[in-house]
């Protein structure tokens, strides 16, 4: 049971950082600045949650790991974030209807985490709820703004949803390390689709239709992006190991 | 609609003395701009604190939450299309605020206040 509370609290903070890492990618390119400040603002709100969930996992492993052990010396197929959440930045609306399809699913996840067995989850998915409760409208905002608003922003969202659409399934397909979490994480399936289909209604965007899902991340399967992301993330750790600033 | 106009940003030398083209530009294609004024802490004003460019009220909201309240700077947030901002002329100061000066008799300095009275 304990080591698959310590995979289920690495899978969590694992989604947070790859997504926070990144969306961090924005910094200095926003297309205004207003709109790069508040990704990056997202950005800091994913990291922050992910060193919580690392820091408890550490504490849950007893070996002597860190925080910072967890994120920049686990190897690729150590990581256990969702497919969706290492996917390119590609164009503002791919980042946007990312960012939507995970802070639906992290708000319905949360919400259910923070009433969960584990104390020490349900803190830190209680204090991560409002922030992603943020995320959340935030995206939906921008996802009705584009998909509502020129020829051109309409037809990118149509692009984006065509190209994140087949990472989304996943989510809801509990690895086996969830399944003595207590949450039923196929439960969450179908509020998230009414989220969605809400949301892209407004947006006059269809709703996407059924395709075959990728699936894979939970178990440290992923797209060949992550290890690009990972090089970059712990290349001064692995350069110049025990480094500190 | 499509108008010629010069844009000038602080320290730009104006085009015309450059030699630069006159850029023809499209004004719906820019986002307008909003006041913003933070409110600190419950019981004080909204005090102007700069402004931002948003597409809509919304956004401008979102973006002075992100720009200007991420230091627990405020509590509440209000926007204003800048466009709905009348102001007073510089030029008319004179006659706008000279008038004033020599009324000391408006300031409640002429009365004997009892010790026990603080803070007026």
């Amino acid at each position: 049971m304990n080591n698959d509370l310590i995979n289920y609290t690495l899978h969590l903070a694992d989604n947070s950082l790859i997504l926070g890492q990144r969306n961090s990618e924005w910094c200095g390119h926003g297309p205004v600045l207003e709109q790069d400040i508040a990704i990056t603002n997202i950005s800091l709100d994913l990291i922050g949650q992910a060193r919580n969930f690392y820091q408890y996992a550490a504490l849950l492993r007893k070996d002597g790991s860190t925080e910072d052990s967890l994120a920049y010396l686990r190897t690729e197929r150590e990581y256990k974030n969702c497919l969706l959440t290492e996917q390119p930045n590609g164009d503002w609306a791919q980042t946007i209807l990312r960012q939507f399809f995970f802070s639906s699913y992290q708000y319905l996840l949360y919400q259910q985490l923070q009433t969960g067995e584990d104390k020490q989850l349900a803190a830190i998915a209680e204090k991560s709820l409002k922030e992603a409760t943020y995320h959340l409208r935030w995206s939906s905002e921008w996802v009705i703004r584009l998909g509502d608003g020129t020829e051109e922003s309409h037809d990118r969202m149509l692009k984006a949803a065509d190209e994140l659409w087949r990472y989304t399934g996943e989510m809801f397909i509990a690895a086996d390390y969830e399944k003595k979490t207590g949450i039923d994480i196929a439960a969450l399936k179908e509020p998230w689709q009414k989220r969605v289909k809400e949301i892209f209604n407004e947006a006059t965007l269809p709703y996407p239709e059924k395709i075959f899902m990728q699936e894979g991340g939970k178990q440290g399967k992923h797209t060949e992006h992550l290890g690009y992301i990972l090089s970059q993330l712990q290349y001064m750790q692995r350069a110049y190991p025990g480094c500190e600033w | 609609m499509n108008i010629q106009i010069r844009k000038l940003y602080y320290g730009d030398i104006p085009e015309d003395k450059t030699g630069g083209a006159i850029v023809s530009k499209d004004t719906k294609s820019d986002w307008p701009l909003w006041e913003v004024f933070i409110r600190s802490k419950q019981g004080l004003d909204h005090k102007h604190v700069g402004s931002l460019h948003a597409a809509d009220a919304q956004m401008a909201i979102e973006n002075a939450r992100d720009v200007y309240t991420r230091r627990m700077e405020g509590v509440s947030i209000w926007v204003v299309e800048s466009k709905h901002i009348t102001a007073s002329n510089p030029e008319e100061a004179g006659e706008l605020y000279e008038p004033a000066v020599d009324k000391i008799y408006r300031h409640p300095t002429f009365y004997d206040l009892p010790d026990e009275v603080n803070h007026m």
